[in-house]
This record gives structure tokens, sequence and C-alpha cells, in this order.
């Protein structure tokens, strides 16, 4: 992995849309994934004609579990109209999209087609928690599932080791659970809207309409404290560490850079892609950093030619608040230990010098784990290209921002760093 | 040894008759738990069979309140959670495992580092019935 990697063709973003994140009885993937293009084709500043995108590179980790549906390549080919074109599904667990948007590039990069869609999927709402938690697990390592870990479980141990080696503690990361539900309100496509304040004015409204004991908790950690408001699903983990069990979908129009200006003024470009494969927690180097985040990091900086410092904003994987917490070390924001002390100082918030998740992250803008990956770029294109409304970084001379998806127990890990030029 | 394959089937195996193993690469001597036919540091795929200790020290535990389905059926869920955590073998090697003998509602009381020993778990029901890893605080870290 020494050799310094680049693109033989530039490939920049030219459109993007996702689906609103949320449960959805009545909806499914096609129907998810459809109105996620129907975003995208509204977002190329000079018109789309669908029938100039040559393939699809479609993310899903496990509808095949989910909804007992599997090939969904061709299957999202023929809703969006776009069949006989090629359309290629890519697994990586929760990193799928992000490596759908990998091949893609490739895929451009080698000068074969011109304009690709990517984007990534699931539809997970329709399983109890149980099975939802059953479903995840099949992206974990053999040993793993045999000693009983879930996926909280495996990041639940990860926080203990790091807790031990570096003092930090729950209360630290209750602060990475309050940032991202005050972002989120922000985003219109996020699942939760509300702020851990306006979760607790709504419980509290909610037992003196029932008449019973009225809580009253003295602030947002109080409340995060409070074992009933916030039960253990695998110590330290509790509800409020975790991502949602969502639906969504969310698709990318990539294109050949010399050719972006036939779609818009604004291409946001491809600077840096890293990928690398992780070990479990037997054979890590270490349970307190992510070996194939830092390899990933590597390339992608490497062929960017950006140090970490110039990366002004990321959307860092949090399916677990301990998971941003070590990935923030791992991406080189902070150094090993001290994440958890930026993060107090607020340095990380909307507001901070270096703010991550500004979409809400996957704890609250909601993690359909096939769609995840591709809706963090497109939080960093929207970010890029001034759309993000009141959630905008709030840095002037937005040019640099990246996106880092989490697979499995860190099996797949991937950086992209996006740029305006 | 020699002649037995190295293989997760082989290492369950093993653990039906209460023994932790391991393998060895005769070439650069690391040791691997659970087995692997080509070694991680040196792409020899000369193995060979090793009994480990069975001893070791906490580094990372959990204890699950929602878990997975082999687990609910033995019983466990919110109101009863168990521990899982990962073990590391006085030989060196990392091993996952459950962790039996452990306050699981208290999880505050349970600490990183404290010494360890293998025990062998019985789980599943019926033709499913099997001896799968554990571990448990040995006596001195009770004290």
């Amino acid at each position: 992995m020494n050799k310094k990697r680049k693109l033989s063709r530039g490939v920049a973003v030219v459109g993007a849309g996702m689906s609103k994140f949320d449960m959805f009885k009545d909806r499914d993937s096609k129907d998810l994934f459809a109105e996620a293009f129907v975003e995208m084709q509204s977002s190329v500043d000079k018109g789309l004609d669908p029938g100039d995108i040559d393939a699809l590179y479609i993310g899903n980790f496990t509808n095949d579990f989910f909804v007992h549906q599997s090939h969904w390549g061709p299957i999202l080919a023929d809703a969006l109209g776009l069949a006989p074109r090629p359309a290629t599904r890519i697994e990586g667990a929760c990193a799928s999209s992000a490596l759908a948007f990998r091949e893609g590039v490739f895929a451009i990069a080698s000068g074969f087609y011109d304009a690709v869609l990517v984007g990534g999927v699931e539809d997970m709402s329709k399983r109890s928690v149980e099975e939802v938690a059953e479903g995840l697990a099949l992206a974990a390592i053999p040993d793993e599932r045999n000693a009983g870990f879930t996926f909280p479980g495996i990041f639940g141990a990860i926080a203990t080791a790091y807790f031990e080696r570096y003092g930090a503690s729950r209360e630290d990361l209750m602060n990475i659970t309050i940032k991202s539900h005050d972002n989120a309100p922000l985003n219109p496509k996020a699942q939760y809207q509300a702020t851990i304040c306006d979760v607790m004015r709504s419980k509290i409204k909610r037992a003196k309409e029932k008449g019973g004991a009225v809580p009253d908790w003295s602030d947002e950690k109080d409340f995060l404290r409070d074992p009933i408001a916030n039960p253990p699903i695998a110590w330290p983990m509790h509800l409020f560490d975790c991502c949602p069990i969502s639906d969504g979908a969310a698709c990318i129009l990539l294109v050949g850079e010399e050719i972006a200006k036939h779609f818009t003024d604004e291409p946001i470009h491809v600077a840096g892609i890293g990928q690398a494969s992780g070990r479990g927690l037997s054979a890590a180097d270490d349970l307190t950093y992510f070996e194939a985040t830092r390899y990933a990091a590597k390339e992608a900086y490497e062929m960017s030619g950006f140090t970490p410092a110039d990366i002004q904003f990321a959307e860092v994987h949090d399916c677990f608040s301990i998971v941003e917490l070590l990935h923030i070390e791992d991406l080189g924001f902070f150094e090993p230990g001290e994440s958890y002390k930026a993060v107090a100082d607020g340095l990380t918030r909307l507001d901070g010098s270096k703010p991550i998740n500004t979409s809400g992250g996957l704890k609250c803008k909601g993690h359909p784990v096939g769609a995840t990956g591709a809706a963090q770029l497109i939080e960093v294109w929207e970010q890029l290209r001034n759309k993000a409304g009141d959630r905008g970084v709030p840095i002037k001379d937005l040019r640099v921002g990246a996106a880092h998806n989490l697979g499995g127990t860190g099996g797949t890990c991937t950086f992209t760093i996006l740029e305006r030029r | 040894m020699a002649e037995t394959p190295i293989s997760d089937y082989q290492f369950e195996q093993f653990l039906q008759d209460r023994k932790l193993m391991g393998v060895r690469c005769t070439e650069c001597k690391t040791l691997f738990v659970p087995p692997r036919v080509i070694c991680m540091r040196c792409h020899s795929s000369d193995m060979e069979w090793v009994e480990m200790k069975g001893e070791g020290r906490l580094v990372a535990f959990t204890c699950i309140a929602i878990g997975t389905p082999a687990m609910i059926e033995e019983g466990y869920n919110r109101n009863n959670p168990y521990c899982s955590g990962a073990v590391e073998l006085v030989e060196g090697p990392r091993v996952v495992g459950r962790i039996e003998g452990v306050d699981t509602r208290n999880p505050e009381t349970i600490k990183v580092g404290i010494p360890m020993k293998a025990a062998f778990l019985q789980q599943g029901v019926d033709e499913d019935r099997k001896t799968v890893l554990g571990f448990m605080p040995t006596d001195e870290s009770r004290e």
C-alpha cells in the first residue's frame, strides 16, 4: 500500500439527491430510490437527460435479509427506466454505497464510461429490533458472532478499551450525542428533528398528561444518565449512543471532469479516495483505533495532496457515538486520546474549528446502511456548494470536505475527499 | 498433531474436549487463536496446533441487553443481560468469548485488566448443544 495512487482521468460530482430518511411502513426500496433519483435530476444545474447515464453502481448491504429480496442492481435500473444499462450491486456492509461511489469513480477514470449513477438503498424497518440486530450482525466476524457479540456490543467493547487507555467515559460520549441532535433539526432529510432538550421537553409533557411522576432532569447529560430515559443496549452503549433503524436511498451523478461543464458551472471534484480492509476484535493491531480507516485516510491524503488540517469539515461514520470519537483521531484531525477533549471543547460543533457530521450524522440523520456512504458524500457536496441552508459550515471560502464510511466492525473503511476548485 | 486439519471446525471440536487450541506458524513462530490457515505475518501455510493455557486478562467487554438469536434462546434479555469480551492470553493472542461470573446488571463493577481463565460453556438445546469458549475471572481477581 505504499504506491501513491492517482486517477488517470479526473472525476466530478455534478448532481446528487436523497430520499427522506425515516421508517416507512408504506414505501419500499424502489420508491425511496426513485425519490432520490428525482431530486438528483433536479439538482443538475444545466439539466440531465437520463439517457446520458452509462451505468449504475448500487450499494446495498442486506435487503436480502431485511425484505427477502436481492438483485437490486437491475431492479432499480428498471424502476428508473434505465434498463438495459448495466447495473452492478456492491456490498460492503454499512460502507456499501461508498464502495459503489468508488467503483463508479474508477469506471469513469478508466475512460470506459462518461456518466455513471452511484448510490445505495436499504429498507430495514419492516423487521423487529431483534431481527435488525441479527441482520446487521451478519457483517461481524464469525468468532465475534459465536461469542454473542451484536454490533452495539462490539463497539461497546471497543469503548471500554478506549476508556481504559485514555481515561474517557460515558460522559464524553454524551457530548457527541448532544451535538448530533443539535445539528439534525437543521437538516430536513434527517430522521430525528429534535434536540436532546426537545426530547426532554416532550417526555416531561407526556408525563404530565399521563399524570405520573414528572422527571426533573437538570440538563441534557442528566437526562442521558437516566437509565429509564436512556436504557442500556450494550454497555457502555445506551440507546442515545446508537443510530436508529432507517429506510432510505441516496444517489450521485459522476461524470468525467472534462465534460462536467455540460452539467454545471459548479462541479465538485473527487480529490482523494481511499479504501482499506480491517480485521476484527481478535486480530486487530489494537482495539483503540481502526487500522483500515488509517490506511484509507493515508491513501486519500496522499492522492489529494491535502493534510488533515486542510479538511475544513467532515462527515464521519458514527453508527455509535464511540465510533465518531475514535475516527476523528484515525483521520488525523486529533491526536490519539485527545478527541474526547476536543469534542468537550466544542471543536467539532457546527461553529467549531472542525465541524463533524453537520448532517446530524448517522445518529440523527438516520442510517439506512446501504445508502449511508452516498448520503454522507451528498452532505459534503451540498456544503461545498453552499446549499446546506441553516447547517451550512460558517467558514469563509469553503473548499475541501470529506466523508468517512465504515462497514462491519471496521472490516471496510473508506475516506473520500471532495474539493470545489 | 500434524495431521489434524487447521480449521475453525477443528477449533470447535477441540472446545468440545475442553481444550483451547491455537496454531503456531512453524516459520515465524507467531501464534493465532482462533486458527489461521495462512500466517498473517509471513504468509507461510505451515501451521501446527498448540494448546493454550487458557489464562489471560480482560481487555474489552460489553454487557448486552438485546442479544443475538442464540443468546435470546438461552434466556438472556433486557432484564438479564450477558457479557461478551476480548481476552489477551498469556501466550499473546487476543481471543473473544462470552464472559461468565461477572455482574452484568452493574457493568461499572467489571474492570478491564482483570485476570481471566477459560470457561467451557454449554450452549444450545438438544442436538445443537455444544461447548463454546468463555472466560471467567480467576479467584485472584475476585479478591
